[in-house]
Formats: structure tokens, C-alpha cells, sequence
């Protein structure tokens, strides 16, 4: 059984939490006490309705004022695949829930109504969903029914869809599929509906169970080492194993290896894990190489084969989401982590900031406010070994740590 | 074929199966946190969660050491199968563990403990643990809390800041993006580690029967002296007095979760090895905090309350 990591963006009034609820409820994953506890609580707060939104809305906050103020996750598994759904509020926060629940998706179901059709706020969530390098996007025009499960609405909703997203400034292909469905009755999204004869694709489940979100998988070989294991025990005296999570490719023993920043060369002698030594180490496993050469590798550091290395730079150039109140100007100084180093970085100018409805870069009065998303370019105080986010979403990613607070004050996602 | 063999099956090359997947992120968060902060530890109860915590560490840090000791706050009311479990693991595992006990922080007078019929000692806990996690410097926590656990718990970071009081804001959290995770501290405030989030119950299970690791006997199918309580099956013991018209009787019952004797809920079962967990796991209608714990039953939020004291 695979894993599908997905985000969802819309809001209550789209039908998202029917739709969730839909996906939990006829997978069986929505147990009876949680349902009860939803019927007493809506019927509490007087919502006319089992309100299935409160599943997801776990802080007092949240059920107090009727809004989602965080990233919720999900977990629901077919006899197909695990789902992970990172269910993002619509409207709170909307740049900074979304693009934190979209850095770990592979897919994004975006919501629309079918009377209303593509709106800013479904534009924004495709955007935001493209730029964090999401590939698979699934269009749910939803409420099919209120629409008499026309056609034409769906066709125009959806070709307007495809052509906002196909102008979107992005390195790599999106795919996008629409599916239209009920979410409230339940049509097409466990089974095909009789009402929608003339729609020839799968129905919502069917498609989340099948589509393929790992094709365009980085094939160059990057391992971020973690941490060093050196146990100087008796028995293990001069083991010194380079652990850390492949990000991309494959590593076999005998490889060709180059350490980066530093450029020293030596070969793959051994993957080891807690059985044993394994013939080959795929992303993402956890593992831990054995180099031939005693050279001097530490956290921070990346093992690449030689041949396929990234570029290493104290400049880059990314589109930074920013997060925090206090704005992201020209000469601030942040730490920046990148993969497993933290380096310290200042911000050399903010080139331009998007307007993520209408697609337009703006001039930016060099500065980026809290939710707002700029290309900017930052120096580092020491190398780092990076691949565009568009090929490598992990060797391509950074984010910006407020020294003064220690909050994570922005997200980087660094461009080709 | 079985559920188990479904779990482990692979089906294209190179591509991991979710269990691979989650253990593989799991191992990620744990060095991470060994790497970035100075003094970590780790929650180790006897449970089956902190049990799928310790091979997770076996997996990260071996041959090595783990880079941190093991801690069990001990209400003085865990079930002793569980407590027995708990200390061959360890002594297997050749690791240092130290225990924290509630009962000391009563008979210092640090704490009161409640009276009356539906006494707890769950809620004195959060005083021993963060006097131990004081004591030993500790500026790290992991714990086996899992997402699909609980409502508020779904709100829970991977590395979740506490300040110097120990409490969490559950409204002013650090985002997570990708696995770049921030552990950064000034001195007095901590991060508890979950690297189990992501996981379900199911999993859980799962992941016991592919690894084939041991769990103590409470899981498993066994007759027990009970008597029910808000419906819920609370096993007879020193840690809980019984009401009038609380009747004791035998049952064939297992434990879902394994906590507090006075708080965790034995439910009916006749799942005497894994496989027949799983089974049971999987065709289940009731959540197992819902199913078993009497602390989450006292109000819609009483998790999000105790973890803003600093609880688990």
C-alpha cells in the first residue's frame, strides 16, 4: 500500500467539509464517538445540521468563533492507499496555512461551486499550489446538483480553470483534473452517479487511488547528511556512518561520490540500517552511508554521485512567502536553514511581489509583508549545494528563521 | 491475504510502501532533533506507541547509542505487566532509563492528590514530568502523541515549542514546511517530538507485526476482573474505588491504549494475537481515546487544557 499526501483549499461554504467528511464517512474512517460528538456539539451551537467541519476544527478557538485557524491533518486509507489530507482554512491566513500544507503535498484537490464558478479565491488556491511545485491538480466542481448536473457549466468551469492555471509562470507541467460531484449526496465521489452519464472519468476516490504523483520524481542522486553515527565502542571502534534521508535518485555501494561544499571526492562503501547492509538506498529512506575515505563529512553537509552535482552558491535567487508581521526589507538578516545546515543570510533587494488572483508582479517597495509572496535575493555566509524547487523540492527549499523570536518567519522556494 | 501482508506489499519499484514511508520520515524527525538540540528525551511508557518509538531509535542511531535516555513518569497506578514490559525492553535495549514517580511529588507535598470515587492521577502527571524534564536538563521530549489520536492533537507540530512554563499555544505555533523543521530555543524553553504524528492506529499495528516487536500482555485477550463505570470497563484495582452499585465481574478484554489504571477503559475482545488486532483495528467503531480514556470524556476540550499546562 502507497502513500498520496494531498492538500485541500476552499471554504466551508464550497462544501470542503462535506467533501472531507464524504471521503472520511464512506471510507469508514469517521468513528461513531467522533460523530457523536460532532451531532451534540452542532446541536449545541445550534447549526441546524450535523456540521462536520468540527471534526477537523480541534481548538476551542476554532469551535468558539466557527473558523479554521490551522493546518488540520487527516488520515483516512483505502484497501488501495493511505491518504494524508492536509486541510487548509480558506481564509484565515490563507497564504501561510496553504503554502505550509501544500510544501508536503503531492497533489491538490481545489474546491469549486458549480453556481459559482472559478473565483479569486480558487485562483489564489491554484497559484499557491503550482508555485509550491504540486503537480496534480483535481478541480471539484461541486454542488453539481444545484447546476442540473450540466454539462456546459462543468465544461466552461473547468476550461476557465485550465486556462488560469496553463498562465501560470511555473518550471515544471501541472496536470489538471476536473471531476465534477455532489459532495452533500454523495454522488461521484465513492461511486459514479447516474446523474453525471456523460462524465467518462473515475469519481473523486478512484482517482485519488490511482494517479501516479511520484512520475516526475528527482532522478540525481542527493543525500543531506544528518547526523554522523560514531559509536567508539569496542565492538564498532572505527564505524563512522553518515546518516540521513535520501532526497532524490538512487545510492548504491561502489558509487562515485562528491561532498559538498567541499568538493572531496571518495566512493559509497556501504548502506547500512538497523538489519543490515542493503544492496541500494532510494528517496526518502532513512538510511546511513559508509564512505570509503576518511574525510570529513558533517551535518550539514551533502553526498552527491559525481557527475550530477547541484550548484553551490552564497546567492540565491527564490520566491519567499513571508510569514510573520514584521516585514522581510532589503538588508534584514535572518538564519537560514537548507536541507540539514543553518547559515545566516541577509536580504540583498525584493525584486517584485505577486498578486496571486490576478498572476501580475508588482514592484514591491522593497519590502514583503506577512502573507505576502516576492522573488527575493538573499546572500548566505556559507555554501550551499541547491537545486531549483521546480527539480527537487527538498534541495530546493529553505526557510528563514528570525533571529529576535526564533519564529519561522518565511518560507523560500529558489528558482532556476 | 491478510492485512498485515497488504501492509508490507510493495507495488512498483522503487517506491516505498506507507509503512517504509512513515518509518523513513519518523527516523528524519528523531535525528533532526538529536542534531539540533542539546539535550533530548525520550517518553518511553510501555505502551505500544513509545514502543514503536524505541525501534525507530534502534533504526536512527545504531550501532550507537541513543543519544538520549528514556524517561517514564510513573503514576504509581500503571499496570504492572505494563511496568515489567517496560523494564526487560529497556534492559534488552541496554539503555539508561529514569523514572519519575507521582507518588514521590505526593508524598513531598509538591502535589495533592484528588479524592473521592473518580480520583485520577493523569492530571498530577504533567507536575512530575516537568519537574523531571527540569531536573535533567532536558530541553527536547520526544513521545509517541499521534494526530488521529485526538482533536486537538491534530493540531499538534512535529516539533511543538513550549515555553518556560512548559505550555503550548496552540494559536501561535511554527509553521512546518517540507521537513525543514525548527527547533530553535532560547534557554528554559523546550520542543516536544512527535515523530509518530502522521501515523494511525492502524499503522501502529501494523507496524508491530512487520517488525514482529513485543507488546505487553495487556493488549492481547485476557480475563480480568471489571466493573463498568460510564461505560467504560475499568479494571479493578487499588487505583480506583468502587461505587455502590458498581458490581466487579469477569470479562475477556484487552486494552487499546495503556495508561493510568484509574482512567483506561478495557474494552470486550477475544484477539488473542496480532493478526486478530489488526483485524479488530480495522473493522472498529470507536475511536481509541474515545473507547478507553475517562480524562478525554470531561469536557470537549480537556486535551487542549492539558497540553497548554505542559502535558503530553
Amino acid at each position: 500500500m502507497e502513500l498520496l499526501r494531498f492538500a485541500t483549499a476552499g471554504s466551508v461554504d464550497d462544501g470542503k467539509s462535506t467533501l472531507i467528511g464524504r471521503l472520511l464517512h464512506d471510507s469508514k474512517s469517521i468513528f461513531e464517538d467522533q460523530l457523536e460528538a460532532v451531532e451534540l456539539s452542532s446541536e449545541r451551537r445550534g447549526d441546524g445540521y450535523v456540521n462536520l467541519a468540527l471534526l477537523t476544527d480541534g481548538l476551542r478557538a476554532e469551535r468558539e468563533q466557527g473558523i479554521t485557524i490551522d493546518v488540520a491533518y487527516r488520515y483516512f486509507a483505502t484497501p488501495r492507499r493511505k491518504f494524508i489530507i492536509a486541510d487548509t482554512p480558506g481564509h484565515v491566513q490563507y497564504t501561510r496555512n496553504m503554502v505550509t500544507g501544500a510544501s508536503t503535498a503531492d497533489l491538490a484537490l481545489v474546491l469549486v461551486d458549480a453556481r459559482k464558478g472559478v473565483l479569486e479565491q480558487s485562483r489564489r488556491h491554484a497559484f499557491l499550489a503550482t508555485l509550491l511545485g504540486i503537480r496534480h491538480l483535481v478541480l471539484c466542481v461541486n454542488k453539481m446538483d444545484l447546476v442540473d448536473w450540466s454539462e456546459e457549466v462543468f465544461d466552461s468551469i473547468a476550461r476557465e480553470f485550465e486556462s488560469f492555471v496553463a498562465r501560470i509562470d511555473t518550471a515544471h507541467e501541472v496536470e489538471v483534473t476536473p471531476i465534477p460531484v455532489s459532495a452533500l449526496r454523495g454522488d461521484n465521489v465513492v461511486d459514479p452517479s447516474p446523474s453525471l452519464s456523460w462524465y467518462a472519468g473515475p469519481p473523486l476516490l478512484e482517482h485519488l487511488e490511482k494517479v501516479d504523483v511520484h512520475d516526475h520524481d528527482p532522478q540525481q542522486g542527493r543525500f543531506p547528511v544528518q547526523y554522523v553515527i560514531r559509536p567508539m565502542s569496542d565492538e564498532h571502534h572505527d564505524y563512522r556512518g553518515y546518516a540521513g534521508q535520501v532526497t532524490g535518485g538512487t545510492f548504491r555501494p561502489g558509487d562515485d561520490v562528491v561532498v559538498l561544499p567541499s568538493g572531496q571526492r571518495t566512493q559509497l562503501v556501504a548502506i547500512d540500517c538497523l538489519e543490515g547492509e542493503i544492496p541500494e538506498a532510494f528517496a526518502p529512506m532513512s538510511v546511513t552511508l559508509r564512505l570509503a575515505d576518511e574525510i570529513d563529512v558533517s551535518r550539514g553537509d551533502m553526498i552527491v554521485p559525481v557527475g550530477f552535482e547541484p550548484e553551490v552558491t552564497q546567492e540565491l535567487d527564490a520566491e519567499v512567502c513571508w510569514m510573520i508581521d514584521k516585514p522581510l526589507t532589503a538588508g534584514s538578516r535572518y538564519l537560514i536553514k537548507h536541507t540539514t545546515r543553518t547559515a545566516r543570510a541577509s536580504v540583498i533587494e525584493v525584486l517584485h511581489s505577486h498578486d496571486v488572483n490576478t498572476l501580475e508582479k508588482y514592484s514591491a517597495a522593497g519590502e514583503l509583508g506577512l502573507n505576502d509572496i516576492g522573488r527575493v535575493r538573499i546572500k548566505v555566509s556559507s555554501p550551499l549545494a541547491v537545486d531549483p524547487y521546480a527539480r527537487n523540492r527538498i534541495t530546493g527549499s529553505f526557510i528563514l528563521i528570525d533571529e529576535g523570536t526564533n519564529a519561522t518567519a518565511g518560507a523560500g522556494l529558489i528558482r532556476g | 491475504m491478510t492485512l498485515i501482508d497488504e501492509a508490507a506489499k510493495t507495488t512498483r519499484p522503487h517506491r516505498l510502501t506507507h509503512l517504509d514511508a512513515l518509518e523513513a520520515e519518523a527516523i528524519f524527525i528523531m535525528r533532526e532533533v538529536a542534531a539540533e538540540l542539546e539535550r533530548p528525551v525520550l517518553l518511553f511508557s510501555g505502551g505500544k506507541d513509545s514502543i514503536v518509538l524505541l525501534r525507530l531509535a534502534e533504526k536512527a542511531f545504531r550501532p550507537g547509542k541513543f543519544p538520549f535516555p528514556l524517561l517514564h513518569v510513573d503514576t504509581g497506578h500503571n499496570f504492572p505487566e505494563a511496568l515489567e514490559f517496560r523494564d526487560r525492553r529497556v534492559a534488552e535495549l541496554g539503555e539508561r532509563l529514569i523514572v519519575a514517580s507521582v507518588q514521590d511529588d505526593i508524598d513531598g507535598g509538591n502535589v495533592t492528590e484528588d479524592k473521592g470515587p473518580y480520583a485520577s492521577r493523569n492530571g498530577l502527571q504533567t507536575y512530575t514530568l516537568l519537574r523531571a524534564l527540569e531536573e535533567g536538563g532536558f530541553n527536547a521530549a520526544f513521545g509517541g502523541a499521534r494526530r488521529d489520536e485526538e482533536k486537538a492533537r491534530a493540531k499538534e507540530r512535529v516539533l511543538s515549542f513550549r515555553d518556560d512554563f512548559g505550555q503550548w499555544d496552540p494559536k501561535n505555533q511554527r509553521p512546518e514546511l517540507w521537513s525543514l523543521y525548527n527547533g530553535r530555543i532560547r534557554k528554559g524553553e523546550s520542543i516536544r517530538s512527535f515523530p509518530i504524528s502522521n501515523w494511525t492506529e492502524m499503522d501502529v499495528w501494523q507496524y508491530i507485526a512487520v517488525e514482529q516487536l513485543e507488546v505487553p500482555s495487556i493488549y492481547f485477550a485476557h480475563h480480568r476482573k471489571v466493573f463498568e463505570r460510564q461505560g467504560m470497563l475499568l479494571a479493578v484495582s487499588d487505583a480506583v474505588t468502587m461505587q455502590d452499585g458498581e458490581e466487579p465481574f469477569e470479562e475477556l478484554v484487552r486494552y487499546r491504549t495503556v495508561g493510568d489504571m484509574s482512567c483506561t477503559g478495557a474494552v470486550r475482545s477475544a484477539a488473542t494475537d496480532i493478526e486478530a488486532v489488526i483485524t479488530e483495528t480495522a473493522i472498529t467503531r470507536i475511536t481509541e481515546r474515545g473507547a478507553t480514556r475517562a480524562d478525554d470524556r470531561l469536557s470537549e476540550a480537556s486535551m487542549e487544557d492539558r497540553k497548554r499546562e505542559g502535558y503530553f
